[in-house]
């Protein structure tokens, strides 16, 4: 395993770059991170639509949600892969094709995990601000959206895990991330697929433990200054 | 100042204000006081539109409140509210939390309005909690807080949706303790309250309602010594002489 990782670390980690394009790990990363960045406005517009007294913007919001939960990942990627390119006529590289089909993923699912914050804040925090006569946006701005966001931080950080682990379809339509990377990495080394992807598997691992630690700290930091613990 | 005239509301089909008829004049402290359910909450949210109407008027200083070009932020930042579960912004400082409207109503500078935050805090007793939060705090300290924030406006009239029945009963004294010293200041207040020690002692005026309507309206000393409607007599002795 270690001899793997000593030969290849350099294309696990940044794929074929200078002499090719970037991938590998550091390519996982950024479309994790465009994805989250992009995703979560979007999902901030879909959960302000979706808890909208006005049926023009819940009930389309709602139906968005709903379709982009019942399809997989992989059918979407396929969808914009394939159809996109016959659509428009233009050829749409893999990794915007990914990166499109993560962001309309994540913030369906990112909007739902809001918007269940946004509702369990209790009815008087909204009276007491609005009984100031401070108006629907303030309250939703200062009091609402920062507590709900913060209470769902958890949930917020499951769902970027999943993120990053979902850049990993990118390898279906050849997007030359991590596993794309370690694909070709066992190529070469022919003889040791168990060892390639254990090698896989632990870099995902340490990605995604790190960043769920991180943010637990960040998340008891605040609570502890808040006095919420 | 305030004044329901033939005020009715429902919620579905239970009739929860009927023909409410409510006046308030400036200075005065109205008690609102009768058994849960009669609807002395819903009348005072009224008051600031936190609940609608289905029938009748309510005016704010001769304006109709639901009158054409009534801006609702307006009303209500001319009328302090202050709830039984205080409702303070757990997630801002005390000094934050009654900052909260003059900063974005008046839109003031932080640094403007914190010289007013302090002398509020200072009058409910409190000056030397401004960067706590409110989870660090007593309910009776939150419910002061939350009394200061209201006042962060100057508003003209109070409004008090039962301050002191979520709090232990050694810290409703402090509570009524600011209250008092409100309305000896001249202000406008309607208390929803069952703390008869305080209707009696500061309110100019007790208001009985059951099941909807107003029952009863005099002074103090009339409404506990010679209560008219036999429904006022009997809340007043089983809230005075409660049997066990």
């Amino acid at each position: 395993m270690l001899e793997i990782l000593q030969e290849y670390w350099l294309t696990l980690l940044i794929g074929q770059y200078p002499h090719g394009p970037l991938g590998g790990l550091a390519l996982t990363l950024i479309l994790a991170v465009f994805g989250l960045v992009l995703s979560l406005p979007l999902a901030l517009i879909i959960t302000l639509a979706r808890v909208s007294p006005y049926k023009v913007f819940s009930l389309p919001s709602t139906a968005l949600v709903q379709v982009v939960r019942g399809i997989p990942l992989l059918m979407l990627i396929f969808g914009a892969y394939f159809v996109i390119p016959k659509l428009t006529g233009q050829v749409v590289s893999g990794f915007v094709t990914l990166l499109g089909a993560l962001v309309i993923y994540e913030s369906a699912y990112l909007s739902e995990v809001m918007r269940a914050g946004v509702e369990a804040i209790p009815k008087g925090q909204i009276e007491a601000s609005r009984s100031l006569g401070v108006g629907y946006w303030q309250t939703m701005r200062k009091v609402i959206l920062p507590q709900a966001l913060f209470n769902v931080l958890p949930s917020m950080t499951n769902q970027f895990i999943s993120t990053i682990k979902e850049t990993s379809l990118g390898y279906i339509i050849s997007v030359n991330e991590l596993t794309f990377a370690a694909n070709q990495v066992n190529n070469l080394v022919l003889t040791k697929p168990l060892q390639v992807f254990g090698i896989l598997a632990i870099i995902y691992f340490i990605v995604c433990f790190t960043l769920t630690r991180g943010l637990l700290w960040v998340d008891f930091r605040v609570r502890k200054a808040r006095a919420m613990v | 100042m305030i004044k329901l005239e033939k005020v009715n509301k429902w919620f579905g089909s239970n009739h929860v204000l009927r023909d409410i008829d409510f006046h308030v004049e400036k200075g005065e402290v109205v008690v609102v006081c009768g058994p849960s359910g009669s609807g002395k909450s819903t009348l005072i949210r009224t008051i600031n539109r936190l609940e609608p109407i289905e029938k009748g008027t309510i005016r704010i200083a001769g304006e109709d409140i639901y009158g054409k070009g009534v801006n609702v932020n307006q009303l209500r930042a001319g009328i302090g509210f202050v709830f039984q579960q205080f409702n303070l912004f757990p997630h801002m400082s005390v000094l934050d939390n009654v900052l909260f409207a003059p900063t974005i109503i008046q839109k003031r500078s932080r640094k403007e309005a914190v010289g007013l935050a302090h002398s509020l805090l200072e009058r409910v007793g409190l000056a030397e909690k401004v960067d706590a939060y409110p989870g660090n705090l007593s309910g009776g300290q939150q419910q002061r807080v939350a009394i200061a924030r209201a006042l962060a406006l100057h508003p003209p009239i109070m409004l008090f949706d039962e301050p002191t029945s979520a709090l232990d009963p050694e810290m409703v004294g402090e509570v009524l303790q600011v209250m008092k010293s409100l309305a000896k200041d001249g202000m406008t207040m309607v208390c929803v309250t069952h703390e008869m020690g305080f209707a009696r002692d500061v309110s100019d005026r007790v208001v009985f309602m059951d099941a909807g309507e107003i029952l009863e309206s005099a002074a103090p000393s009339t409404f506990f010594t010679a209560p008219q409607h036999p429904r006022a007599q009997r809340f007043l002795a089983d809230i005075l002489h409660p049997r066990a």
